[in-house]
């Protein structure tokens, strides 16, 4: 079985988009860089097909290099790709603006920068449509509303004139799909587009996709690093690795019974909503990747009754108010009144040592806000937060004396550890300003034991953040947390920015400590299957309150709260059983 | 928005404030005025007598109170060095000044914005290196030396304009003008062209880097991804956010016109009230640097605020009452 | 082997492909090395001036005066050379160019420095703590915007003479100039370190150390202070040669450096008066090199900006 995989069964039709062996290399200083080996594949007109793989898989390059967008230094370096059997690899300059929008749309990640905020959607739209087709400002005006209407954009006679800003989230990424469709392509490339929205919002845009694609006989190419998203939405899967196609096939025989290790591997690694394991495979990635290790037994676990005795952490009526309101001489003039946001509103619930809570919510739920009051970061407007029973707001002796059995891990590990520092002094730091060493040899061997627990060498210490990976970063973050010793680790989405593989390595990892070392972890995720994986008493925010808690069984497998229930059905099912996966291996 | 704007006029009045301020400090406790005005033999009778009738014996705050009540009539005292009421003196010579402003203003605009837009737009061609190469000597240049040299070569050598004065001026009313005659125009051209190309090298660098920025951003790769034209993703899209950012920058340059000039009456001998300041500077003159200090202030202020207003005009994300 | 660089010349092969992004494109850059020598060239000429220059030309003993106008390259009267010729009272040009630079980098590095000490902490100090004390600083420097530095420097001169004595006046006008220069440019460093220091403030690495209990000070100073130095560099480079320009506009002026204590400014006034009577030289060679030295110091800022911006490379 080789690596290169051979596109499946020839369809009838001649496929819209057909790539053959494609390559696109970069020029840097230090050579040239292959990012994209001998990709191939076809789209039948029709079919949305999903292109997966983790980051540095190449498959956002495939996007741009389809539509001649490479950014500069690479370039094409060989291969073909053809449109309905014509080649457009080797257009330039007018020639392949006509092609871009006219005959290919495209959406982008991030809906906000994709729009220019000084025009009015209205304007986006037409333009695009009157620069492509030849029809009269009237007549674009009509279509653009009735593309409006078709991505389900409520109002669309209002909403046409406003700004950019004016829209959500999710609403502005329909109409990136509107103005992606405005020109009537026969191809839509479609590059993470959910990946910046909430799952609720999420679900709506992925069902808009399919069915503006589904009316219009186009035919999709979905790149993302998310498989729930392939699940829901992709006829046909292409997995990619480091610029090469591992596999393609059908989603279904893929996600259930994929033929390649890698991709077993990373099926395997995904956590999932319904089931709980005991440690998560990680994917090898070595140099050979068509021999993975072993993947160890997934064994399913059920969690553990809760231990007697005091909680570790008690929140009572925790609350947090932001006054967003305008100055004083705008609510006088214009007779506004003042604008309170509450974004935590009476929240009280209860740690027990030893266990992990999870706190799930999606954005603006207020979950990052209570996980910085207990942390002592932002002050509580009202509320008690007790840590063993001592109030963690009170005097600066107690507030002092706490600070040694807590610590926290955040979400962006680029952005959580300061770049100027070598990763030696990062870590040192706790013990440092915390007073917890005698003498620097003593500081130097606790940073050394930091790194071997979160499996690095200290020989590390010795470089600087910016020349390790995110999840090597991330495990440095860990490290710095374990430095002090603490009993209680606070972890803000850990690893929602880390790839699936580097993902369950880290989440091993905190599970590893956990049961070395007895902590007791505070976890915050928008996720539910990792919060599923991690969690053994979950609680739910939605807009500042706590809708529902419980242990983890209760709460996902038997949700009692309306906007628990709705999370729940809009998590992307992949129907994936992990037991089935691990047969295959053995 | 139209609280945000009169919370600009609001910080404008401060700036006022504060800037008349400091001129009252300047002009009180800077040398000391009786003997400047009457003289180094003035008898103390004398000077008694004037201290009284300057209000120098009252109270610091009722001083200062007295010093707005008397601007805001028009009343900024009288000149140390030419015995003369000072607003006079300011009236005379601030139509040579607004008039070298404007005209270096127009140039440093017109010429920066559309060298600015071409260089970003055409970033690797030659001229447009060129014209960077250039714009870097004209940065590093001190005004006054590119005064002399356009002295020495167009005055001295060639001969072809007067290096100095404003040549004959029309009267229209109480404004003489040098822009309705050829020989005004001839006097004005150099010390508008020095006065102007520093800041024309300044704006055409700004709008440049602005253009480059919003050139990078996503909107324009998505526009291109579209398929819509390069000619309407600069000039649409890309010009237009760039005007955003590029109007306030450009109206506190043109602000700072009348300031700069300082330098260019120097050179020139061009009448204006940055000569007269020069001068007062020199002959610890206080109350006409103060008045200027004053003039300057509201100048720069009123500039600002029509800035504010284009600023709303032009994003549509303050529009939002 | 040397690989070739765009300019068609060999460059030093490790520099090329050197980790660091910003000693790559030193190494591409013709024109910056240029600068940078021009820069190192001037720095080591004000420094051994007294040993390099003839004579001090600002000791009236040492003149000749029959010397007087010698154009350059020639001889005097008296016998000694003037490569650069010699001005109305006999001074070598060249040696008063020596010492006049020297004037000129001391009054620029002085300026820089204290728009440096002033601009910096209040840019920090306003950009973390955020409240009534950003706002007030804000409003000081949007007041002191309202004036050009020129005109600062001017009614701090013009403030400076009114209170001191006569005779003092040469004497101070040194530290006179570097006050009125530093106190009208810390603006622009307060600003952009504020910007940068509320960008820095939200990080999570500044939480990470609010969490074991570092003290503000103790996280500004040394958490995003070392972050900041990119900015404060080419800031501090561009002010550099504002300061020096507008140092010699103030001599040039009259109210800046007397012609006791000349800077190339004020050598440059004393040429203008020469100019049209035919002895071009003791107002060329200053100029030109004032010329040279703001190119090289803009050239250096301009080509920092590009190289240390992080979405650049």
């Amino acid at each position: 079985m080789s690596a290169r995989d051979p596109s499946p069964e020839p369809n009838c039709e001649t496929p819209v988009l057909r790539v053959r062996g494609l390559d696109v290399a970069f020029d840097t200083h230090r050579g040239t860089v292959q990012v994209l080996d001998g990709v191939s594949f076809e789209i039948a007109p029709g079919e949305i097909l999903g292109v997966v793989g983790e980051s540095g898989a190449g498959k956002s390059m495939v996007g741009a290099a389809v539509i001649g967008l490479v950014p500069p230094p690479g370039r094409i370096a060989g291969g073909t790709v053809e449109l309905h059997g014509e080649r457009i690899d080797t257009l330039r300059g007018e020639d392949m603006r006509r092609v871009r929008g006219r005959r290919i749309g495209s959406v982008f990640q991030d809906p906000l920068t994709s729009l220019n905020p000084v025009y009015p959607i209205g304007r986006h739209l037409i333009e695009t449509i009157r620069t492509h087709l030849p029809v009269s400002e009237q007549e674009a005006r009509r279509r653009a509303l009735a593309l409006l209407a078709d991505v389900e954009i409520p109002d669309p006679e209002s909403r046409i004139d406003q700004y950019p800003h004016q829209f959500s989230g999710g609403m502005r990424q329909r109409v990136a799909i509107a103005l992606a469709l405005c020109a009537e392509p026969q191809l839509l490339i479609a590059d993470e587009p959910t990946t910046a929205l909430d799952v609720s919002v999420q679900a709506q845009v992925i069902r808009v996709f399919r069915r503006v694609c589904r009316e219009r006989g186009t035919a999709a190419m979905l790149i993302t690093h998310d498989m729930g998203v392939i699940a829901e939405a992709a006829d046909r899967v292409m997995v990619m690795y480091q610029g090469r196609v591992l596999e393609t096939g059908p989603v279904r025989q893929v996600l259930d019974h994929p033929r390649e290790p890698y991709t077993r591997a990373l099926m395997a690694a995904i956590p999932s909503v319904h089931d709980r394991l005991h440690r998560l495979p990680v994917p090898e990635i070595g140099a050979d990747i068509a021999v993975a290790a072993a993947l160890p037994p997934a064994q399913a676990e059920t969690v553990a009754a809760p231990a007697d005795g005091t909680p570790l952490i008690r929140v009572q009526g925790l609350s947090r108010e932001f006054d967003l309101s305008a100055g004083w001489l705008v609510r006088t003039l214009a007779r506004q009144p003042k604008k309170v946001l509450h974004a935590v509103d009476g929240v009280s619930f209860d740690i027990a040592r030893g266990r992990t809570f999870g706190l799930v919510g999606e954005s603006g739920s207020g979950k990052s806000t209570v996980a910085r009051m207990i942390a002592g970061l932002t002050r509580p407007t009202a509320g008690t937060v007790h840590f063993d029973g001592i109030d963690r707001w009170g005097n600066a002796a107690q507030t002092a004396a706490l600070r040694r059995r807590f610590q926290m891990i955040f979400q962006d590990p680029h952005a959580s550890l300061n770049p100027r520092w070598r990763v030696d002094r990062l870590i040192a730091e706790p013990v440092e300003v915390l007073g917890l060493a005698a003498s620097a040899d003593e500081t130097a061997e606790r940073v050394a034991q930091a790194l071997r627990r979160v499996r690095m060498s200290p020989d590390d210490g010795r470089r600087y953040p910016h020349q390790f990976s995110g999840g090597q970063r991330q495990r440095i973050a860990i490290a710095r947390a374990l430095a002090s010793q603490p009993e209680f680790i606070v972890c803000d989405e850990p690893t929602s920015s880390l790839d699936v593989s580097v993902q369950a390595q880290v989440l091993n990892l905190m599970r590893d400590l956990q049961d070395e070392f007895g902590l007791t972890y505070l976890l915050i995720s928008h996720n539910l299957a990792v919060i599923r994986h991690m969690c053994d008493d979950v609680g739910v925010m939605q807009r500042g309150r706590l809708v529902e808690q419980g242990s983890a069984g209760e709460v996902l497998d038997a949700p009692k709260h309306a906007y628990t229930q709705a999370l729940m059905a809009a998590v992307p099912d992949m129907r994936y059983a992990p037991a089935a996966a691990v047969l295959v291996t053995a | 928005m139209w609280v945000h704007l009169l919370r600009r006029l609001g910080q404008s009045v401060l700036v006022l404030l504060a800037v008349s301020f400091v001129s009252f400090l300047v002009f009180r406790h800077i040398g000391d005025p009786t003997i400047s005005l009457l003289g180094e033999d003035a008898t103390l009778e004398e000077r008694a007598a004037l201290t009284a009738e300057l209000g120098f014996d009252r109270p610091v705050p009722v001083q200062y109170l007295r010093y707005v009540g008397h601007a805001l009539q028009g009343d900024l005292g009288v000149s140390y060095r030419l015995k003369r009421p000072v607003v006079e003196l300011i009236a005379e010579r601030l139509p040579a000044t607004l008039e070298l402003a404007l005209v270096a203003a127009v140039l440093a605009v017109a010429g920066g914005v559309a060298l600015g837009v071409y260089t970003a737009i055409r970033r690797d061609s030659v001229a447009s290196r060129a014209v960077m190469a250039v714009s870097l000597v004209g940065v590093s240049l001190p005004t006054f030396l590119i005064g002399i040299g356009l002295i020495y070569l167009f005055a001295v050598e060639l001969r072809w304009l007067p290096s100095f004065g404003r040549g004959d001026t029309v009267q229209l009313g109480g404004w003489s003008t040098g822009l309705l005659t050829a020989s005004g125009w001839a006097s004005l051209l150099m010390p508008a062209l020095t006065l102007g190309l520093y800041k024309l090298t300044l704006i055409m660098r700004l709008v440049r880097a602005e253009m480059l920025e919003v050139l990078r951003a996503d909107y324009i790769r998505f526009g291109r991804a579209r398929g819509l034209r390069e000619r309407d993703l600069n000039y649409g899209h890309a010009l237009r956010n760039t005007l955003i950012p590029v109007i306030t920058i450009t109206g506190l340059q043109i602000g700072s016109l009348v300031a700069f000039a300082i330098v260019t009456e120097t050179v020139f001998q061009w009448p204006g009230v940055g000569l007269l300041f020069i001068t007062s500077i020199q002959g610890v003159d206080v109350p006409v640097v103060a008045a200027y200090l004053l003039l300057i202030a509201l100048l720069y202020v009123a500039i600002n605020f029509i800035v504010d207003l284009l600023y709303v005009l032009v994003d549509p994300r303050l529009r939002r009452a | 082997m040397t690989l070739p660089s765009p300019t068609g010349a060999p460059a030093p092969r490790r520099w090329r492909n050197a980790e660091s992004p910003v000693l790559r494109a030193f190494a591409r850059s013709r024109t910056v090395q240029l600068a940078a020598f021009v820069l190192l060239l001037v720095a080591l000429a004000s420094l051994f001036a007294p040993w390099i220059a003839r004579q001090d030309p600002f000791d009236p003993a040492v003149l000749d005066l029959i010397d007087a106008f010698t154009p350059p390259g020639q001889q005097g009267a008296s016998g000694a050379f003037y490569p650069l010729g010699a001005d109305d009272q006999g001074r070598d040009v060249f040696s008063a160019i020596l010492y006049g630079l020297r004037m000129s980098l001391l009054v620029g590095v002085s300026a820089v420095g204290l728009s440096l000490a002033i601009g910096v902490p209040l840019g920090l100090a306003a950009g973390y703590a955020g409240g009534w004390f950003d706002t007030l600083v804000m409003r000081v420097a949007d007041v002191q915007l309202t004036f050009p530095v020129l005109l600062v420097a001017l009614l701090i001169f013009g403030i400076a003479r009114g209170l001191l004595p006569e005779g003092y006046r040469d004497d101070m006008a040194v530290y006179v100039i570097v006050a009125a220069i530093g106190l009208s440019e810390w603006v622009q460093y307060a600003r952009t370190v504020r910007g940068a220091v509320m960008l820095e403030k939200h990080k999570d690495y500044v939480a990470a150390a609010q969490i074991i209990g570092r003290s503000r000070t103790g996280i500004l100073v040394r958490h995003i202070l070392p972050n900041l130095l990119a900015p404060v560099l080419v800031i501090a480079t561009i002010s550099f040669a504002l300061a020096i320009v507008a140092e010699s506009t103030l001599s040039y002026l009259g109210v800046g450096l007397p012609p006791t204590q000349p800077s190339l400014g004020t050598l440059i006034r004393i040429g203008q008066g020469f100019l049209f009577s035919g002895e071009w030289w003791i107002l060329l060679f200053p100029a030109l090199v004032l010329l040279a030295l703001a190119l090289s110091v803009n050239l250096a800022g301009d080509w920092l900006r590009d190289a240390l911006n992080p979405r650049l490379q």
